[in-house]
């Protein structure tokens, strides 16, 4: 555990819908000014995490503080300060986007509505959807409706921002639009805690990151920590498969895969420059060699179990 | 910005929302066309026919029998439908849109967005009477003309006077849809599905009305709010006979009174899952 002030920090949360247990007993520990990447596959708890952060849904057990308040019982000082999009965008269909923004501002009992205009305008532009303002929100598209939920949780200055797959739906012009929107925010000192599946997203821009599998947070800790508990992998380009594969063995090296254009072991502590003499004395047709650090998506399999099922 | 002032702002933000949309627009249309059907129907009838009882009997002499006629068939079924149509959309309705969810996380307090809730489907029942009983009056003053007023009991009053105890039945009926809204309220909270939060105070209206139209069933009538709601009658005798209004404001009350509590109850621990 750090001793920096936490935005968000749990103890022992958990959540229990009926005999299932949706979130069990975490830790998290979204340091201030952090941009905290919080990974899982789908129904692994992140968005009941989320929920119970923001007082939406009540915690079976466990402990929440958010901005240092305890929550729920400071909902209405901590979400002044929170901005959020939790689960996707909704809006009312008929209205049309900035409509929607004036209404979100008519509910916020800070929002003063002298400046609403400004303001709406301001977060409208912030998000790119100046030129769709006045669109029925039925006729946007997902990208649009995803620019415009980030718009409403933008409509007031926030010390944290909470924001559940924020990309889904955008095109990569306008991924790397939200991607340079956190970093933005975040040098402007705003705390991000951000869930997504995107992992390339999430390794670009997160400071921190806090991974949930079937309830239970498996790693947690700055991006380096985190990578560093994965083991690099060295890959062999070759024709000569099983020979290739062999020698690696032969050497001691483990997980030996074979790839499409060669093989596949993780090297421990071997040197490499000893892997590629011994593969060159086998007369092994080395085409290429490489170590590569897992990329965090590697991890993320490695840490969340491979496959498309969701967890139950 | 003080409380009360940011009060406000919500509540014209959902009467915006009210009023604003199509479907709700259509439905005022549908509520003004009663009263000019019944004006239409009575002026080309034959007088052969006979008139029925009531006001309806009387909207040939005067226009203004024709918004008391059309408020009396349209708390039948009308007016109590466009009710549950606004408290299906109250909570429900957020719910089905995932709107809620942002909503709470402005914040706006759970208790607060429920009272704003529940003000508004009492502004949305009082635009619904008042429609009825304006459309009534515009279309018997053309049909039947306006003037002096002849009571159920024989006395005669003058316009003006008459007008005013119209205004007092709409606050009236206003009141009693105002129970109405309130069970709205509390089954709007149970579901997430604003069809069926509306069919289902569509039905509790109706069951009430069969209800009380079983001579049988006497022993429940009082405990209907449904009971006293033509009640308002008593408004166009000489003198005004409060009694029965009396008692229907209290049922209403002690209505209002458990559903409310029991719409807190619910919403204020509820997980939004939505």
């Amino acid at each position: 555990m750090t001793l920096a002030p936490a935005a968000v920090a749990t103890s022992g949360l958990t959540k229990q819908f009926g005999s299932q247990m949706a979130v069990d007993g975490i830790d998290l520990d979204v340091p201030l000014g952090s941009v905290y990447g919080f990974l899982g596959p789908n129904g692994s708890g992140k968005t009941t995490t989320i929920r119970m952060l923001l007082g939406l849904v009540q915690a079976s057990a466990g402990e929440i503080q958010v901005l240092g308040s305890d929550m729920p019982a400071h909902v209405s000082t901590v979400l002044p300060r929170v901005g959020s999009l939790v689960e996707g965008p909704a809006f009312h269909p008929y209205l049309s986007g900035r409509a929607n923004l004036v209404r979100l501002d008519a509910a916020d009992r800070f929002a003063d509505p002298r400046t609403s205009r400004a303001r709406t305008d301001a977060a409208l532009e912030r998000v790119g959807l100046m030129a769709a303002a006045g669109k029925k929100y039925r006729a946007y598209s997902l990208g649009m409706r995803q620019r415009l939920a980030i718009a409403a949780a933008l409509l007031m200055p926030r010390e944290l921002l909470v924001l559940d797959e924020p990309t889904n739906g955008l095109d990569p012009q306008g991924t790397r639009e939200v991607r340079t929107l956190i970093a933005s925010l975040a040098s402007e000192g705003t705390t991000v805690l951000v869930s997504s599946h995107l992992l390339s997203e999430v390794e670009q821009v997160c400071s921190h990151l806090g991974v949930m599998r079937q309830g239970r947070l498996v790693a947690q800790g700055t991006l380096d920590d985190v990578r560093g508990g994965a083991r690099p992998v060295a890959e062999v380009l070759t024709t000569d498969v099983e020979r290739a594969a062999s020698v690696l063995r032969d050497l001691g090296l483990a997980d030996i895969a074979v790839t499409p254009n060669g093989v596949r072991a993780t090297p421990s502590d071997i040197d490499p420059a000893r892997i590629v003499a011994a593969l060159v004395h086998a007369e092994v047709a080395v085409r290429g060699f490489s170590i590569q650090a897992p990329s965090l998506e590697d991890l993320f399999v490695s840490l969340t179990g491979e496959g498309f099922d969701v967890s139950g | 910005m003080s409380a009360a002032n940011a009060s406000l702002r919500l509540l014209g933000s959902e009467m915006h929302l009210i009023v604003g949309r199509r479907r709700n627009q259509a439905g005022i249309l549908v509520l003004a066309a009663v009263p000019i059907l019944i004006a239409v129907a009575l002026k080309y009838s034959s007088p052969g026919h006979g008139r029925g009882t009531g006001f309806i009997a009387s909207a040939t002499s005067n226009g203004i029998f024709v918004a008391l006629s059309a408020l009396t068939i349209e708390l039948a079924l009308f007016l109590p439908l466009a009710v549950a149509v606004l408290s299906g959309d109250a909570i429900a309705g957020e719910a089905n849109t995932g709107t809620l969810r942002y909503l709470l996380t402005v914040p706006v307090q759970r208790t607060r967005l429920l009272v704003i809730k529940y003000i508004s489907l009492v502004i949305g029942a009082l635009i619904g009477v008042v429609v009825v009983t304006v459309a009534g009056i515009i279309a018997g003053g053309i049909f039947f003309g306006l003037g002096p007023v002849t009571l159920l009991s024989g006395d005669q009053i003058t316009l003006v006077a008459a007008l005013g105890r119209v205004a007092l039945a709409v606050l009236y009926i206003t009141a009693c849809l105002a129970g109405l809204a309130a069970i709205g309220l509390f089954v709007s909270t149970l579901t997430e599905q604003p069809i069926a939060a509306m069919i289902t105070v569509t039905i509790i209206s109706t069951a009430m009305w069969i209800l009380d139209g079983i001579s049988q069933l006497d022993w429940i009538h009082p405990w209907l709010p449904v009971h006293y709601w033509p009640s308002f009658a008593d408004l166009f005798r000489n003198p005004m006979f409060f009694d029965s209004m009396r008692q229907g404001l209290l049922v209403t009350l002690g209505y209002i009174a458990v559903f409310a509590t029991l719409a807190w109850a619910r919403f204020a621990q509820k997980d939004i899952t939505s």
